[in-house]
């Protein structure tokens, strides 16, 4: 670098006020603020992990986050105002309005455009609906990721009541008549839980007349592997966490995230209770401390179903460990195992660099087992009806079950139950009614939007753990979304990319920049294949998380699998 | 290498081994090594940005990472340590192509215009090949220029987060967040605030740590080359931060952060922005005499108009009437009639020739200086109780204490760095207990908070050490092997129950016992105090409090625990060590004492006198009752930090004759007959002794400027005038010289500092490494046993009344030092805080139909001033607090000047005060 005196030293630029400040530095808490926070946040702890459940006391009083209340809250819980705020502007449910701004009206319409539903016209949706409800000043229209809503497609939630198959007049009739708040669908609920036989693995185990090593055992005969999508042996992360030191936690991932999942919401709003009573069999086969689920904000209904069931839980059996459940706040990383606990511990939710691995420092500094809520959902049945209730299914040489969120251009969308290793075209077929009135088959999405795409040439490989890397695709969480002659593979990859875009967490170069960088050359009329390539290799090869490392699998794919489209 | 790395070194050299293979060639490396480390110790060219050393990996920006064998994605190997077998590839196609695109991501939004001539991602470009860019350049976000200090330019900003763990670890000041997600991540100070409306203490870790010049200096000094660079110390408070000038033109124009055992790299605002003062245009740069028709007076004096006042002369003519004054007084009115005041500003060699010139020249032990008004108290209490006023542990053994207790002081704003470390420690899971009238900002990260109410210290305290004594809480053990006098102590507090001490200290006693048990149940207990305990008339009785605390519980003499006098001024330990104090010779050698008297008398050649002189304030009353008549005064400001000022100044007016040695007309100046220009700290070498009893040169950075001498020249120029044949030693002769006479430093030699030993005295010889911790095995007193002094609580001197119903406690800003002279005259910090201030809780400025930000009236019984009122609810009702740097709002013009019986410190932290509105 050489040296260079062009640019001289010059006084202080900035207008001196020769005023002294009338309060100590930065913003100050009024008495008026504090009041209304410690009001908000009543008998609860201020205890820092506990900072996104107090945001969201504030949030769903306002509709936003009005700028005082964080000086506050900040004030209230000890912390700094800088911690406060990194960890509210970083999700997406939370709006930071500063004094003087307009506050966002109170109701918030959400348009899922993820890929069915953009596949079922959401864009139009949208459209229709921001002029249908401009005049409304209370109300305003906007896009949202993917609200695990897949087989309704397309999907609205207006407020926290959710909309299948919405159109225009359902969305505006909610608005009008005032109906925002979750329709809790009929569960399992505690009692007929119990009914059926429910808690009474816990009871032997607590009891003595079961041992933990055989649920492990069971775990491992059965196959049962990690079903959040990147399939790691349950039962040998039950022994790992187990050697770990006390005390020991675990967390429950209910981030359901991943454009077309929706199966752990299937599992939630029918059988609440049995991924319950597996987190609890893990609890004490591992002897963990406590129990955190961790929920994401869009399952709404989810929640209130959590929160009753646990209330009756816990009047039922007082001794069980703490289960605590917390709220995400609308952010597809925190699925992501190391950011959900960065989550619980109420931070933003950026992935740790790993090692040390959760199982060994994950929340709060403390070994933690980390579950998919489906992985859990199977541990009663693998136990009591034996590791072949669950080993003795599958195809193609595969082993197990698999619950499947199909949507796309099906005729019966939905979680479907079917064996490991069904091939796309058999999943159609018998459990998805067949394509859809005037559509064949295209591509699929095999395991979300991280998952990649596969043409229709492809519909034949086997759908599972493994099977699918060869070409350059991954199961995943079992999200199948099927496309056809209709859509167009690029136009689905560059969805996909604003997904990621929108969502990744911005802590590495190759995610912040490479899908910003990346959505920008796939908006070009012709792409540029050898940058975008580059890129992608990069993003592959240097992204901290799945999220980066899998964002450019359906571009890849487009450019491999759909070269019809680039010509 | 400082001492902690020392240790680092030392456990590498004995870790085990593993063999790894970096691009085809095996290689040994410690386990535990970062790849990055080994891999640049081989030569591998590895580019990193969000990688700093002594930063905890963050491992985002990806520029850094290498192909394992093995692994499915490139690793970061800033973030990974080596393992035994690892095949690693630092130089593949596949680890070029990503060390490369990230390079470029990062690139492509950078601003055409650089902002700094150091941008790390530039250089990185250029040795990794980096030089198209296939993308737009994103929209930039504008710049902030809210912050004086602080240039915030965003368009080059990385997200590497080195700033945001700078402030957030490093310096704990909590300002900057990392905010957004994804394409909206972002720094932000607080709420996305203008830097210059945030919290930000304007510390500038985070500039030190921008490699892209996001955040700069605002003097755009990142644009220039400097000419050189000279190592040094900061010139401010006791913590001894070591740091770099960077010089162009024969002007400073930066300062940044040195790896010293105090400071680590890191500085405070003052430290690092406040260094202009040296070239402040109201610098004297000749030698002044009075004008003959010039009355001694501060009335419409102004310091950048010299010749209303004075006229110029010579040096030769100065020194001979400066000199010449004092000697004709000296014959006149015998050696008693004059006095010197030191400085705890100057070096040690200052120091010692100063009190040196005083005993032998002026033939009178009337030399003392500041600390007196700091921590004479503490140091008298120390002395009685365990042998020695230095401090026992350093302000790092925080990080090896389970408990820190900060009494009476506020280190985020006196001692900045040292209190990073109290919060990194915090940080690290350790329990912080802070005892102090106000919430301060350390008070957010203590685990026991006691706001107590001004002046019951003791009251706190005798209820802390009846709960140790009656819950068995203390160390029999310790306490009858090291230490005398416990029964009577055991006596004092029987009856101080903290139920009996609450309603006298304001304190539950709930939270006194919780204080108390993890206090004395903690492995290793520190306690930090500062002036809060000091600045009483029973400030000698708090601190024997403090030490009986330590003392009963056998926190003492081991890492991590100990007591600590947090100083005030860069060398307030060392001016005192060097003899600058009335009843002692260097090394705290009494004067009454015959065989001590007797070996100086013989290295000086000259007569000492057997009787202790008198202290700062005795000295000024000397001088109102004109028993005092002539005097010299080296670098210190009695006319602005003596308490009840109008007595002081009207002692300076009174005397015959002033000698004032200083870089600016300070308040002093204004009384003196002669003033000869000095040389500011950038502009001489010399060594330093901080807070944690560690000798530091400090070396001269820049001229001084016109005619200005150094001070030690000046000294020896008036020693000759005065009869004395000094000759004119060099500084390293003068410390060869005064190390001879003290055992202390014994082992110190100047070629040692010259090396950049980090020596903690006392240090016996040249091959004694110094002593972190003391009295581990004895203390230093006959017998070597501890003293435990007895304390009963007594009120402050002047209690509120209806006419004065308030308390004001004086004491300092953040950004302004001492009386100001300097750091007023350093741009930045002036810009950061303008006006005199005066603190108050916000109730209390409602009752009085003021308004947050209005000027209001201060009075005492002694003076009223007029300053700016700033709220602060972390004061109590009814407390006000000012610091004393503003001349024209003196805050010691309202100070109450009754001294402790003991220690002769005046009462700073208490008096009776009104505050009044003033009409608008």
């Amino acid at each position: 670098m050489s040296s260079t005196t062009v640019i001289r030293l010059h006084p202080v630029a900035a207008p001196v006020a020769r005023k002294a400040r009338a309060t100590p530095r930065g913003r100050q808490p009024t008495a008026e603020a504090l009041d209304e926070v410690r009001r908000l946040l009543g008998g609860a702890p201020r205890e820092r992990d506990l900072l996104i459940e107090h945001l969201h006391r504030i949030n769903d009083a306002h509709g936003h986050l009005p700028d005082a209340l964080l000086v506050a809250l900040a004030s209230e819980m000890r912390l700094s105002m800088a911690e406060v705020y990194e960890t509210a502007s970083f999700y997406h449910h939370f709006e930071i309005v500063k004094a003087g701004e307009e506050a966002p009206a109170r109701l918030t319409v959400r348009v899922c455009e993820s890929l069915s539903c953009a596949m079922a016209g959401s864009a139009a949706l949208q459209d229709e609906l921001v002029e249908r409800l401009a005049a409304r000043g209370d109300v305003r229209v906007v896009r949202a990721p993917c609200i695990g809503r897949c087989a309704g497609a397309p999907a609205v939630s207006v407020g926290r009541h959710a909309i299948d198959g919405a159109d225009v007049e359902a969305v505006v009739a909610a608005v009008e008549q005032g109906r925002v708040e979750a329709e809790l669908p009929a569960v399992t609920a505690y009692d007929a839980y119990v009914a059926g036989g429910g808690y009474r693995l816990l009871d032997d185990l607590q009891a003595g007349r079961r041992h933990a090593e055989e649920v492990m055992s069971a775990l491992a005969d059965a196959g049962l592997r990690g079903l959040g999508g990147a399939g790691f042996p349950a039962g040998r992360k039950w022994k790992i966490v187990r050697g770990q030191a006390a005390p020991r936690l675990i967390a429950v991932n209910i981030d359901e995230g991943e454009p077309g999942t929706f199966k752990d919401r299937g599992c939630l709003e029918s059988d609440p209770h049995r991924f319950l009573e597996g987190a609890l069999v893990a609890a004490h086969c591992i002897e963990a401390a406590a129990i955190y689920l961790y929920l994401r904000d869009e399952y709404a209904a989810g929640r209130a179903i959590l929160e009753r069931e646990l209330a009756a839980l816990r009047a039922a059996r007082p001794a069980l460990v703490p289960i605590h459940l917390r709220r995400g706040a609308g952010a597809y990383i925190c699925g992501e195992e190391s950011a959900l606990i960065e989550s619980l511990e109420g931070k933003r939710g950026w992935p740790r660099l790993r090692p040390p691995y959760v199982a060994e420092v994950g929340l709060f500094g403390r070994p933690t087992l980390e579950h998919n809520l489906e992985t859990l959902h199977w541990v009663r049945d693998i136990v009591e009806r034996g590791p072949g209730a669950f080993a003795d299914h599958g195809r193609h040489g595969r082993k197990g079950l698999r619950a499947f969120s199909l949507s796309g251009r099906v005729r019966n969308p939905g979680v479907h139950l079917a064996p490991a290793g069904i091939t796309l075209r058999e999943l159609v077929d018998e459990y998805g009614g067949g394509m859809q009135d005037g559509h064949a088959l295209y591509g699929y999405f095999p395991g979300g939007a991280s998952g990649g795409m596969l043409p229709a040439s492809l519909a034949d490989v086997p759908l599972d753990f493994d099977t699918l890397q060869a070409h350059g695709c991954f199961i995943g969480s079992a999200a199948v979304v099927v496309f056809s002659q209709h859509d167009s593979a690029r136009e689905l990859a560059l969805n996909a990319m604003r997904f990621f875009e929108h969502e990744s967490c911005g802590q590495c170069t190759p995610c912040r920049e490479g899908t910003q960088r990346a959505v920008e050359l796939m908006q070009q009329p012709h792409w540029d294949v050898a940058l975008l390539q580059e890129l992608s290799a990069v993003m592959m090869d240097a992204s901290i998380c799945g999220l980066g490392q899998a964002a450019p699998n359906p571009l890849l794919c487009a450019i491999k699998y759909f070269p019809q489209e680039f010509a | 290498m400082n001492p902690l790395r020392q240790a680092q070194a030392l456990r590498q050299a004995q870790a085990e081994r593993v063999t790894v293979r970096i691009d085809g060639c095996d290689v040994t490396a410690v386990a535990g090594e970062r790849i990055l480390d080994v891999a640049r110790r081989e030569g591998a060219t590895v580019p990193t940005l969000c990688h700093q050393d002594g930063m905890r990996p963050a491992g985002n920006c990806r520029a850094c990472v290498v192909e394992i064998q093995g692994e499915r994605t490139l690793a970061p190997s800033c973030c990974r340590t080596v393992q035994a077998g690892q095949v690693i590839d630092t130089k593949s196609e596949r680890v070029q192509r990503a060390q490369r695109v990230v390079l470029e991501l990062l690139g492509a939004d950078q601003p055409p215009a650089p902002h700094t001539l150091r941008s790390e991602l530039e250089q990185w470009c250029d040795t990794m090949g980096v030089t198209r860019n296939r993308f737009d350049r994103h929209a930039p976000p504008a710049p902030d220029v809210s912050n004086p200090a602080i240039a915030v330019n965003l368009d080059a900003c990385i997200n590497c987060m080195r700033c945001v763990r700078a402030c957030r670890e490093v310096q704990v000041n909590d300002v900057i967040a990392i905010a957004g997600s994804g394409p909206t991540t972002r720094i932000a100070f607080d709420l996305d605030d203008p830097m210059g409306a945030s919290t930000c203490v304007s510390c500038g870790e985070c500039v030190q740590a921008c490699p892209t010049g996001a955040l700069t200096p605002a003097n755009g000094a990142a644009l220039v080359e400097p000419d050189r660079e000279v190592d040094s110390v900061c010139p401010y408070c006791g913590v001894g931060c070591q740091l770099t000038y960077r010089i162009k033109d024969q002007k400073i124009i930066e300062v940044v952060g040195r790896d010293g055992p105090a400071n680590q790299g890191r500085l405070c605002v003052k430290g690092r922005f406040g260094f202009d003062y040296v070239h402040h245009r109201e610098r004297i740069t000749t030698p002044l005499v009075r004008r003959d028709d010039a009355p001694k007076t501060l009335d419409g004096f102004d310091p950048s108009d010299p010749f209303k006042v004075f006229r110029e002369a010579t040096w030769e003519e100065a020194l001979e009437r400066a000199a010449g004054g004092l000697a004709a007084i000296r014959e006149r009115d015998g050696p008693d009639a004059l006095a010197g005041f030191g400085s705890a500003k100057g070096s040690n060699e200052e120091a010692y020739l100063f009190q040196k010139l005083v005993r032998t020249g002026f033939g009178t032990n009337n030399v003392d200086h500041c600390t007196r008004l700091c921590h004479a108290s503490s140091v008298t209490a120390l002395l009685e109780g365990i042998g020695s006023g230095a401090v026992s542990n350093p302000v790092a053994d925080v990080a090896d204490a389970d408990v820190i207790m900060v009494v009476g002081a506020n280190p985020t704003v006196n001692h900045p760095v040292a209190a990073t470390f109290m919060k990194n420690a915090v940080k690290a899971g350790k329990t912080l207990i802070v005892a102090d009238p106000r919430r301060t900002e350390l008070a957010r990260h203590a685990h026991i908070a006691l706001q107590f109410r001004p002046g019951s210290d003791v009251a706190l305290f005798n209820a802390m050490l009846h709960t140790i004594i009656a819950e068995g809480l203390h160390d029999p053990a310790f306490v009858a092997e090291r230490t005398t006098h416990f029964d009577e102590l055991a006596a004092n507090v029987a009856a101080t129950t903290p139920e009996a001490m609450s309603p006298v200290c304001g304190i539950a006693p709930e939270d006194i016992r919780r204080a108390a048990r993890a206090y004395a149940g903690a492995g290793s207990a520190i306690i930090l105090w500062g002036m809060g305990v000091s600045q009483h008339v029973h400030g000698t009785d708090n601190a024997r409090c403090l030490i009986a605390l330590a003392l009963v519980t056998g926190q003492i003499g081991r890492p991590g625990t100990g007591l600590h006098p947090l100083r005030g001024q860069n060398n307030v330990q060392g001016a005192s060590d060097a003899g600058l104090i009335p009843m002692m010779l260097p090394d705290y050698q009494r004067v009454d004492n015959a065989g001590v008297r007797r070996r100086f008398e013989s290295a000086w050649g000259a007569e000492l006198d057997p009787k202790p002189g008198l202290t700062v304030v005795e000295i000024m009353d000397a001088a109102c009752a004109g028993r005092i008549k002539g005097m010299y005064v080296m670098g210190e400001n009695p006319a602005m930090s003596d308490p009840d000022l109008g007595h002081a100044r009207h002692g300076l007016a009174s005397l015959e004759h002033l000698v004032v040695q200083d870089l600016f007309l300070t308040e002093t100046a204004a009384f003196a007959d002669v003033f000869l220009p000095a040389s500011a700290f950038p502009e001489k070498t010399g060594t330093f002794t901080n807070t944690d009893r560690r000798v530091q040169l400090g070396r001269q950075a820049v001229q001084p400027p016109g005619q200005a001498k150094q001070d030690l020249w000046i000294i020896q120029q008036l020693a000759r005038r005065l009869g004395l044949r000094w000759g004119e030693p060099r500084v390293d002769q003068v410390y060869e010289e005064m190390r001879s006479l003290m055992p202390s430093i014994a082992g110190v030699s100047w070629q040692r500092l010259v090396d950049g030993e980090p020596l903690m005295y006392p240090c016996a010889d040249e091959r004694d490494p110094g002593q972190r911790v003391m009295f581990a095995e004895r203390f230093a007193l006959p017998g070597g046993k501890a003293r435990l002094a007895p304390a009963r609580s007594s009120p402050a001197n002047e209690l509120p009344d209806g006419e004065y119903p308030m308390v004001l406690m004086t004491g300092r800003q953040l950004e302004h030092w001492h009386t100001g002279s300097m750091t007023r005259r350093a741009t930045v910090l002036d810009a950061l805080e303008p006006e005199a201030v005066v603190t108050v809780h916000p109730e209390d400025l409602r009752r009085i139909g003021a308004e947050p930000g209005a000027h209001v009236r201060l009075l005492t019984r002694r003076g009223a001033v007029r300053a700016s009122a700033r709220i602060d609810a972390g004061l109590q009702r009814g407390q006000l607090f000012m610091a004393f740097c503003y001349s024209e709002a003196a805050a010691n013009l309202l100070t109450n000047p009754a001294l402790d019986p003991f220690a002769k410190i005046p009462e700073l932290k208490f008096c009776a005060a009104r505050l009044e509105a003033i009409a608008a």
